[in-house]
């Protein structure tokens, strides 16, 4: 009885933190077709969605990679400073990412260290891609290393020394032994980092200027037309966003199978 | 194809795990490297296939100096005492790895990978995963795939260490008729002496990264260089300051000159032999080991006062 109780009450906490919301984004999307598609088929919306598709593109990629070689080096070598770098790969976890943004807007802007020598050279950085890709690499960074350090762990160097003793080397020992036992938690930490690059508002929003059609990601474009009093648009924009955020997640269930190796 | 070591050393820390060790290993043997945990066997075995470099001294494989080859280079064949079996691909695929890094054409592999299964008596079993394997199955598999390039060399670390006595038993007959099919150099690492024994043509006694003895079984058997090697190999007692073979221990059923006073405190036959176990007036231990015949010719009992002749004693000043 007892147990039945506190499964209800898991479940009705559940409901009221986290299905409520989605529901009512849904619902009131529904109530006004037309507007909804209205927002969604307008130009900067479009634009807002490809410049969020487009930044995922890259910081997946590039966290993906520097998560996999950082995991490496924290696993399988030695040297100083692996402690620090351990510590420092959490940070953007703790991190609030406005803060985030504000820091690269005083290392990037007019007079931080790294903005004078872009002005010189008429880079435009912030306020612009550069800016935001930054900013989404630095908010999604920790994931894949976070799923593949572990692992890496579990897994142990025998194989890949069997591999060198067979006449493998380091690279080929890399993409056929350690590379295919890592790669449920390569394919987590990919999965972690998109929905974490998709969704994010905070970092981006202090570094991009928001320019309509120009700068403005998908998440952007919600809050924006929130405020322009667009409702249904704003409900959805964030549904397509919620949408996404689903599937990739419903993608991480079913793709981690019961492996039989 | 030989293996020389020559004054290899390796520490780990302040940890001496191999000290000034040489060692030859004729092209074709079959060598036991042969000591207690800690005696830096396995550490030796890991030099010589560049797994773990020395801190000073060479390894040569077929007279060719490779201490500064890495292992992809050197053409040996390793075995693990957990297998290290490629978990994501299938027996085939594990035994076929080394020819596949080597590019080897595809149907030359699949004869190979063919050919080995069959030797392993592992044929069926080609698209079965590790996990889908026993033990015994599994450490046969990664033999197979330590064999596959034709190394030049085949060293086994513990390979029967995580198996049951049965399989273990089993397995060990049977790396005995693999060698003599397959001749390649052989180097395996155990801490069991009846296992080297069984096994190798070649002992290599360690202890404390230090080699004590190398030759034959019998050799070391029957003509221990140092007190470890008389009590690590084989059984010993220690009467009056000497090491003495269990076998070597005469029994009287009358007082004599030489002979010490014991009482026997419990007889165990074992098969064509028997155990007496007997303790001397200092209460000291001491076992006998006699042939049946011997044995019921004394006609010995349980409580009874014997005199105790050793035959072959042995002083070590080491």
């Amino acid at each position: 009885m007892s147990r039945l109780g506190l499964r209800l009450l898991a479940l009705a906490y559940l409901a009221t933190i986290l299905v409520a919301p989605l529901v009512i984004v849904f619902w009131r999307t529904f109530e006004d077709v037309g507007a909804a598609w209205d927002a969604l088929s307008a130009p900067d919306t479009i634009h807002a969605f490809k410049l969020t598709l487009l930044i995922t593109a890259i910081a997946v990629p590039v966290n993906t990679v520097f998560g996999i070689v950082c995991a490496l080096a924290i696993v399988r070598r030695r040297f100083p400073g692996k402690g620090l770098l351990n510590a420092f790969i959490d940070l953007p976890l703790a991190l609030s990412p406005v803060v985030v943004g504000l820091s690269l807007f005083l290392l990037y802007g007019r007079e931080g260290w790294f903005g004078v020598w872009l002005g010189r050279h008429n880079i435009q950085f912030l306020f612009a891609l550069p800016a935001m890709i930054v900013a989404t690499i630095f908010v999604s960074l920790p994931f894949v290393a976070r799923e593949v350090i572990p692992t890496l762990r579990e897994v142990g160097d025998e194989q890949e020394q069997a591999s060198r003793t067979l006449g493998a080397g380091g690279w080929q020992t890399f993409w056929r032994i350690t590379l295919p036992s890592i790669r449920w938690a390569v394919i987590y930490g990919v999965i972690l980092t998109t929905a974490r690059s998709l969704g994010e508002y905070g970092a981006v929003a202090v570094v991009s200027g928001r320019i309509q059609g120009q700068t403005e990601t998908a998440t952007l474009r919600v809050e924006e037309q929130y405020e322009q009093f667009n409702l249904p648009g704003a409900y959805a924009i964030s549904i397509v966003l919620a949408l996404m955020a689903i599937v990739v997640l419903v993608a991480m269930t079913t793709i981690r199978p019961k492996e039989t190796a | 194809m030989s293996i020389v070591v020559r004054s290899v050393s390796k520490r780990f820390g302040d940890f001496v795990a191999v000290d000034d060790v040489s060692l030859e290993v004729e092209g074709g043997s079959l060598t036991a490297l042969l000591g207690p945990s800690g005696s830096g066997k396995s550490t030796l075995l890991r030099i010589i296939a560049g797994l773990e470099w020395p801190d000073s001294g060479e390894i040569l494989l077929s007279e060719r100096d490779a201490t500064a080859l890495a292992p992809q280079k050197r053409n040996v064949g390793f075995v693990f005492q957990h297998y290290a079996a490629f978990k994501h691909m299938t027996v085939r695929d594990n035994v076929a790895f080394g020819l596949k890094v080597r590019r080897r054409p595809k149907n030359e592999i699949r004869e190979r990978v063919d050919e080995l299964l069959n030797l392993v008596q592992l044929h069926g079993f080609g698209d079965r995963y590790p996990a889908q394997l026993s033990g015994g199955q599994r450490q046969r598999m990664s033999l197979a795939r330590a064999l596959a390039p034709e190394p030049q060399v085949l060293l086994l670390d513990e390979p029967f260490g995580a198996l049951d006595a049965r399989v273990r038993a089993e397995l060990r007959d049977w790396l005995i008729r693999l060698h003599d099919v397959v001749h390649v150099t052989t180097v395996f690492v155990t801490h069991d002496q009846e296992e080297a024994m069984e096994v190798a043509d070649q002992i290599a006694v360690l202890n404390h990264g230090r080699l004590e003895q190398v030759g034959p079984p019998r050799e070391l058997y029957d003509e221990p260089a140092s007190k470890f090697v008389m009590t690590f190999v084989g059984d010993a007692n220690v009467i009056d300051g000497a090491l003495v073979r269990p076998h070597d221990v005469e029994l009287l059923t009358e007082p004599d000159e030489a002979a010490m006073e014991a009482m026997i405190v419990r007889v165990t036959i074992l098969g064509r032999d028997a155990k007496v176990e007997l303790h001397d007036d200092g209460g000291a231990e001491i076992v006998a080991l006699l042939t049946r015949e011997r044995f019921e010719e004394l006609d010995l009992w349980r409580g009874q006062t014997v005199w105790v002749r050793p035959q072959r004693e042995r002083v070590f000043t080491t």
